[in-house]
């Protein structure tokens, strides 16, 4: 350290720390202040509507008496949880084998090169995803998947007849598991990874296989770390607008089968809200993000939690 | 085989211990050892899936826009089929950005892990994890509602929405680390008399530096590709070089190009979006490994200490 070391550094100290509380406010400001934008932006949707908006699944810009349009936000919650969760229906566990995999199975040098490779898959931008879903993966999926998947599995209802543009809930499904995979699989590496070594080496000294080790000690080991790894990889395709609307098709009703158009929320914000064309709607768009903000915070806070307690056990232990 | 070792007595009589049998595994652990290598296997197909789609994503990605890089393509504006401005409005956008998070999030870590008592500490952390959570096209609708409305839209709006994205994902990485630094360190300064603030800036930040640095520029490759909140405040913007962010109209960039040339009907821009997102990856995955590379070289630091 250059200079002479002196003791008198309150007065740095003060400024400093004055700082960095400065900073620490700003953060809690904008976090306030963003909701509070959002709640203000929606008001006069919530003032036309109130809280049928949630249930209701018009939505049409020149509807109504006077033409000044009816909004719903049934459809789209609808569509946000259809593919949210399918998506993590088909993520979590493709997901969770990766990171066994990688903390695991994998060699050393092997998986010095596979993990940074499926972290690159978080690194691509949403937009190159959707772009490539919409020219790659659309077609694929209309033309070979959906056909597959009616012939022989019509009799769950989810599979309708295909369509013949791919734009459709299904591929909305498949690009954000495509998007969430890395989360859960660098997460569940993780947390393969802190699991103490003596409990493996006893449950293999016993007689255990591979398998068995994984079933009876990494899994439960795991488990809370793992719930909180999909509840966050659920957030994050709750959110996901750019992606999800380049392929989900924009449709405009609730629909049974996935192969049909929908819409998500964020995906309805993105597509209209640069093109809105009344205050009515653009509130109505802003009552979306209220909604969007709620579910996802729900589903954070959910996994801030579970990963806490979970620490706190691993700590007591 | 010394498999029976552990058994009761009782049970020891039905499996007689037979020196002459074979050592291969039969019956219930042949079974066990079936079903064992199936999830190894089913393991190993889920790595060589996610291997499998990133390969499938960048081939497409590189095979169709390699045929429209050139020099003019990333020096020229639209007019003459070029993306250049796109990619200067990225790059200023980005760098803005990241001069407004970088030393915000820095000092939010610092006021959490130095100064804030537990309870404080909580609510911050607390906010940085909501922040992170947060959907980006929220973040969008945000700025739109603070500055763009009523107004202009413009490349600052996209930098600030763009702030907001990175300032948790610094904060809790410079958190982590800070954390991680060794207590001798730190009681070694301060056995010296040395003022709290000196101990921060003169050994804990120069320590962690590296750290905070990679952090720095993984955010600001994420964010860089981030489209969701600029469609909001950064949309319409003329077909030329725009270097003032300030301007009463938003900046070309990258990310935005592509969506607009994506969701227009003409496929004529699909080259032309295909070459920019090429660009865009290249642009991301040097950031990445570049962070990579320090990260590598600042474990390697602390290591040695």
């Amino acid at each position: 350290m250059r200079g002479p070391l002196s003791s008198k550094g309150s007065t740095g100290d003060k400024i400093l720390r004055g700082l960095a509380l400065a900073a620490a406010l700003l953060a809690i400001v904008t976090l306030v202040a963003l909701g509070i934008k959002v709640i203000q932006g929606s008001k006069l949707a919530f003032d036309t509507f109130g809280l049928g908006f949630v249930t209701d699944s018009t939505w049409n810009p020149t509807g109504g008496e006077d033409g000044n349009g009816l909004y719903g936000a049934w459809v789209m919650i609808y569509g946000t949880l259809v593919t949210s969760l399918s998506a993590l229906a088909v993520a979590l566990p493709i997901g969770v084998a990766i990171g066994l995999y990688l903390a695991e199975l994998a060699r050393d040098s092997v998986a010095r090169v596979v993990g940074p490779l499926v972290e690159m898959l978080a690194a691509v931008p949403s937009v190159v995803v959707g772009f490539w879903g919409l020219i790659v993966l659309a077609p694929i999926v209309s033309k070979y998947v959906e056909p597959f998947l009616y012939d022989h599995f019509s009799f769950i209802p989810l599979f309708g007849e295909p369509q013949t543009t791919g734009l459709s809930l299904f591929t909305a499904s498949l690009i954000l598991s495509i998007m969430i995979l890395p989360i859960i699989a660098s997460i569940s590496r993780d947390l393969f990874l802190t699991v103490p070594h003596e409990m493996k080496d006893g449950a293999e000294a016993l007689g255990a296989t591979h398998w068995e080790v994984v079933r009876g000690v990494d899994l439960p080991a795991c488990a809370a770390g793992i719930a909180s790894a999909a509840l966050l990889a659920l957030g994050r395709a709750l959110g996901e607008a750019i992606a999800v609307a380049q392929v989900i098709g924009g449709g405009q009703k609730v629909v049974e089968s996935l192969f049909l158009p929908g819409d998500t929320l964020a995906s309805r914000l993105a597509s209209q809200f640069p093109a809105a064309i009344s205050d009515l709607q653009v509130s109505s768009l802003y009552y979306l993000g209220v909604i969007l903000l709620v579910i996802g915070v729900a589903a954070n806070l959910t996994a801030v939690w579970i990963a806490r307690r979970f620490d706190y056990e691993r700590r007591a232990a | 085989m010394t498999d029976h070792d552990g058994v009761a007595p009782d049970e020891f009589h039905e499996f007689p211990f037979d020196p002459g049998s074979p050592l291969v595994a039969s019956g219930n652990l042949r079974r066990r050892m079936i079903v064992s290598r199936m999830a190894q296997a089913l393991a190993t197909f889920g790595a060589i899936l996610a291997v499998g789609v990133l390969a499938i994503m960048l081939w497409a990605v590189v095979s169709r826009g390699i045929g429209a890089i050139s020099w003019s393509f990333i020096t020229t504006g639209p007019d003459d089929g070029g993306i250049g401005p796109s990619l200067v409005g990225t790059v200023i956008i980005v760098l803005m950005a990241t001069a407004i998070a970088a030393p915000v999030g820095v000092l939010t870590a610092i006021y959490t892990t130095e100064f804030a008592s537990d309870r404080v500490g909580g609510i911050v952390r607390l906010t940085l994890d909501m922040m992170n959570g947060l959907p980006t096209i929220i973040v969008g609708i945000f700025i739109y509602g603070l500055i763009v409305a009523g107004h202009n839209q413009s490349g600052f709006a996209a930098a600030l929405a763009l702030a907001v994205i990175m300032l948790p994902m610094i904060a809790r990485t410079t958190q982590e680390v800070l954390a991680l630094v060794p207590r001798t360190l730190r009681e070694g300064a301060e056995a010296l008399g040395v003022g709290r603030w000196r101990v921060i800036l003169g050994v804990l930040l120069p320590t962690v530096g590296g750290a905070i640095l990679t952090a720095t520029v993984l955010a600001a490759a994420r964010v860089a590709g981030e489209t969701a909140p600029q469609i909001l405040v950064n949309l319409v913007a003329p077909n030329e070089f725009v270097l003032n962010p300030f301007a009463d109209h938003a900046m070309p960039t990258v990310p935005v190009t592509i969506y607009q040339l994506s969701e227009s009907a003409d496929p004529t821009g699909f080259q032309r979006a295909w070459g920019a997102a090429l660009c865009l990856l290249v642009i991301i995955l040097v950031a990445n490994i570049a962070a990579r590379a320090l990260h590598a070289r600042s474990q390697k630091k602390i290591g040695s200490k």
